[in-house]
């Protein structure tokens, strides 16, 4: 016979209803990582932004120097300090947005074209990462899929032959099926057996690079014909993705594609049955199962549109940005900048959207900063750092010391 | 001991949780907390235990102010808590748990464990309790678990006892026997504060009674006064307790379940080779106290469950192995024990709850495209229909009371194409208002011609709802009888006893 023996006080309404098991604590306190109101993004961001200032100040050779002797010439130091920052962040917008120190306009503008550039794959496979996020689901597989789904569309750009409004969107669609297809693995293996997603995904990543180094090492496979180098041909012509503002600038269809992507993720959270069933199941996995969604299927769906979205992403890097053959880091680390990307944007499509055109500043501007300060372009991989850490530390660190995220009652 | 709360006022944010409560207890008195789930009564006494510090009011103990930082210094003081949910460590003894928190140390700090024996056989024997002190604390019965927490409260010279709702988890046959330690202890000049909704408990052994809504007294009540009186005190208008039900109009075998047996994954039987069958147009009440399998039998004739054995047919058809879903579309109704588990989504709205098991197809969805407007004209309309208290439509179900998420997922239910109801522990946590609705809508739906599984650990709404009673005990039917069966025989049936001429 069960005895309802010490749990913790219920709240003074369901006195007589019995609690929740623990896993729902876990799973309670990734939802409160992953998802939630902008306001803890924004507060993120801002603090991030600050600790990464005291660390460019810090670092500043005048600021050092001018430390020195703090006490007897503050004025110096807050100088110093002064013109560090600032002239971090006009080097960060320089090189992000708007250049004023060109000549004209036409190339005044050429940083912001920059950031689209580099947004455009971080905002896809940020959308891959955060649909997983909605529906409970860890995605760490950005990089195998980036990969997988590279060479895939890398391979029909190279060995097929058709003019180019086929050659095009049967190479993107090749892509975003290998990404799909190596993500829906893991779903997979979740749905049947219960393996946790970040083991699988994370194991995967490995697989997929060694699958695409291999690939890029067989001559008859994908490697450049003659070459000794782990390397592809280039694209051809007819499958690359074609410039959007002229030859002058780098941005190019795969940042259109990328919007397209976020209207389409939208609908399909917040319009569409089956991303309903995704919401149902990433908030609350038993009642979507007492309702009669089918929890594993569900889970093996979304892996599949989520790995298609990173496959877009890796479609727009080998297509579009890296035109000149496949190589083994085609990815760029995108794979887990869109981690951040997710996170920052709540697993919110327009967040994501957001998120990425910022990660994509930072990724333009961090050059810029390096080249007229001589900034390190790696602070800005702290800053990035320190952003997760901002969002994840709160929620995680109330729930390993068992905080009340409310008054105890 | 006297015991007088004066004034005592809590605030959550912008809820007020307990609006300038007082009342007194004096020794040898039972004094009665009545109200609703939510109405604050949990709230005052963990202020009184020194749990929450009120914000405003003290606690007075025969005429001194106290200041409690803890439960420590409450119990210091002579109050002693009887908790709903036992706060005892299972795999210890009762000397052990007696002790906890107030260990007796010998030489060196090692354990006196015959003094905790000794104290546990002297309390034990001044009320006739029959606790066996070294007995393992989880092989012990409800019944006996909550004497050994009466133990533990007297063992520290409780001089203020107050029970928690006690008889959540008692057999009726315990509760007498509570009902009698209680006027023990009464005449040994404890002062008992004894928290409940259940009114036939209150007229039984109160001597006074203080009604609470809304965290704040509404009055006082004699202990003569009716239970319809005590309820409209408690919910502020005239209440009907038991739903008025025609006689049933019986159809075919509806619901046939034959040789039913669902273990877990360690192969622990739950349920164990049961036979029964519904009617069209009959409620057929499954009574027991929680535990005994009754959670598993409603699990498995949802498709829930994954080690079934044996047969469910409903309209012939075959039920048992198949997936939830298509349980569902065979017309099964399901209104889970657990609403916050497994019933809605609290962070989705009203209105994405209302769809939850109908989001494949007509009418929310077309197109794979959900109908915002259709979905929106549904919720509003259901809403007005169940009287559902709630800002509007868009309201997360995690910000609605107990008995407004339970409208809800009735609500869902009742509108769907049903061919068997299920309902497990319909009322729980629900206020008296809302019972009285739900009530109906059992009702209501059997009067329709449907057949109706109610689970229920309260022998009044088992009492109220059913045509048909069948009683649980450790995942055996121990007899299926008629409604009218007196609550002592359903007592007995319960502790699985089987009476005379009962049906197997």
């Amino acid at each position: 016979m069960s005895t309802p023996l010490a749990q913790s006080s219920p709240a003074p309404e369901d006195e007589d209803a019995p609690r929740p098991p623990d896993n729902n604590h876990w799973h309670n306190v990734f939802r409160s990582i992953t998802t939630g109101n902008a306001l803890v993004a924004v507060l993120s961001v801002v603090l991030a932004v600050i600790v990464g200032s005291l660390m460019i100040m810090f670092t500043d050779e005048g600021v050092r120097e001018s430390s020195k002797y703090f006490f007897s010439r503050p004025g110096d130091f807050l100088t110093e300090a002064r013109d560090a920052i600032t002239g971090a962040y006009t080097a960060l917008f320089r090189g992000s947005i708007y250049n004023s120190r060109a000549d004209d306009f036409t190339t005044a503008i050429r940083p912001l074209t920059e950031t689209l550039k580099f947004a455009g794959p971080l905002i896809a496979a940020g959308l891959g990462v955060g649909l997983a996020f909605r529906a409970g689901l860890f995605n760490i597989g950005g990089r195998g899929q980036m990969l997988l789904a590279g060479a895939a569309g890398g391979w029909i750009a190279i060995n097929v032959d058709l003019p180019a409004p086929l050659h095009l969107p049967l190479a993107v669609i090749a892509a975003m099926l290998a990404g799909a297809l190596w993500s829906g693995l893991a779903g997979l293996l979740k749905a049947r057996t219960g393996a946790h997603e970040v083991i699988v995904t994370i194991m995967l990543n490995y697989v997929g690079f060694y699958l695409v180094f291999y690939a890029l090492s067989q001559q008859n496979i994908l490697q450049a014909p003659g070459s000794a180098n782990v390397k592809s041909l280039p694209m051809q012509e007819s499958a690359t993705l074609p410039k959007i503002f002229g030859e002058r600038y780098n941005v190019h269809l795969g940042f259109v594609l990328a919007l397209v992507a976020v209207a389409v993720v939208w609908w399909l959270l917040n319009r569409s049955a089956l991303g309903y069933r995704f919401r149902a199941v990433g908030e609350n996995p038993h009642a979507a199962r007492t309702a009669g969604i089918d929890v594993g299927r569900t889970y093996v769906v979304v892996m599949l549109i989520a790995g298609s979205l990173v496959g877009l992403a890796g479609a727009n890097q080998a297509l579009g940005t890296v035109t000149s053959g496949v190589t083994v880091d085609l990815d760029a680390g995108i794979g887990f900048d869109a981690i951040t990307v997710a996170l920052l944007g709540r697993s919110n499509p327009i967040g994501i959207l957001f998120a990425g055109l910022l990660f994509g500043a930072f990724k333009a501007g961090g050059f810029s900063m390096q080249a007229s300060e001589g900034i390190p372009v790696d602070i800005v991989l702290v800053i990035q750092s320190l952003i997760v850490l901002f969002i994840a530390a709160p929620p995680l660190v109330r729930a390993l010391f068992r905080l009340p995220t409310k008054e105890a009652k | 001991m006297q015991l007088a709360l004066r004034g005592i006022t809590k605030r959550f944010g912008s809820l007020v949780a307990n609006d300038r409560i007082s009342l007194t207890v004096e020794p040898g008195e039972i004094h009665c907390l009545l109200g609703e789930n939510g109405a604050g009564k949990s709230t005052l006494m963990n202020v009184l235990y020194g749990l929450y510090q009120a914000d405003e009011g003290e606690i007075v103990l025969d005429g001194d102010v106290q200041h409690f930082s803890g439960p420590g210094d409450a119990i210091a003081a002579g109050i002693g808590m009887v908790h709903q949910h036992f706060m005892l460590v299972p795999v210890f003894t009762v000397a052990e748990n007696v002790m906890l928190g107030n260990e007796a140390t010998g030489f060196g700090g090692s354990l006196d464990l015959d003094a905790a024996r000794a104290r546990v056989r002297e309390i034990s024997e001044r009320f006739g309790f029959h606790v066996d002190p070294d007995a393992i604390v989880e092989e012990l019965p409800v019944g006996v678990q909550q004497r050994v927490e009466i133990i533990k409260a007297l063992s520290r010279d409780a001089q203020v006892l107050v029970f928690d709702e006690p008889t959540a988890v008692l057999t009726p046959q315990e509760t007498d026997e509570l009902m009698e330690i209680m006027r023990q202890l009464k005449a040994a000049g404890t002062a008992i504060v004894f928290i409940t909704h259940k009114l036939r408990e209150v007229r039984e052994v109160a001597d006074r009674i203080t009604v609470i809504r809304l965290g704040a007294v509404v009055g006082e009540a004699s202990p003569t006064a009716s239970n319809a009186e005590l309820a409209s005190l408690m919910v502020g208008r005239p209440v009907e307790l038991t739903v008025h039900k025609e006689p049933p109009t019986l159809g075919e075998d509806a619901l046939v379940v034959d040789g039913l047996t669902v273990a877990d994954a360690s192969g622990l039987v739950h349920v164990n080779d049961i036979s029964f069958s519904i009617k069209a147009g009959e409620i057929l009440a499954v009574a027991g106290v929680q535990g005994n399998g009754q959670t598993e039998l409603t699990e498995a004739l949802l498709g829930l469950q994954e080690h079934v054995g044996g047969s469910i047919r409903l309209d012939g058809k075959e039920l048992r192995g198949r997936r939830v879903r298509q349980i569902l579309d065979a017309g099964v109704g399901f209104v889970p024990e657990d609403r916050q588990v497994d019933g809605l989504v609290g962070t989705f709205s009203i209105a994405e709850n209302l769809m939850l098991d109908r989001s494949f197809g007509a009418p929310f969805v077309r197109v794979g495209s959900v109908q915002l407007g259709k979905l929106k004209a549904f919720a509003q309309q259901k809403l007005r229909e169940y009287d559902v208290r709630a800002p509007g439509i868009s309201t997360h179900a995690g910000n609605l009371s107990g008995g407004n998420q339970q409208k809800v997922v009735v609500a869902r239910e009742l509108s769907r194409d049903l061919r068997l109801l299920v309902a497990a522990q319909p009322t729980r946590g629900v206020d008296v208002g809302s019972i009285e609705f739900i009530h109906k809508q059992i009702v209501a739906t059997r009067d329709a011609g449907i057949p109706v599984l109610v689970v229920s650990t309260e022998l009044d709404e088992v009492a109220a709802l059913a045509d048909r009673i069948m009683v649980l005990y450790r995942g055996r039917i121990v007899g299926i009888v008629p409604a009218d069966t007196p609550r002592e025989v359903l007592g007995l049936m319960m502790a699985g006893e089987r009476p005379a001429g009962a049906v197997a």
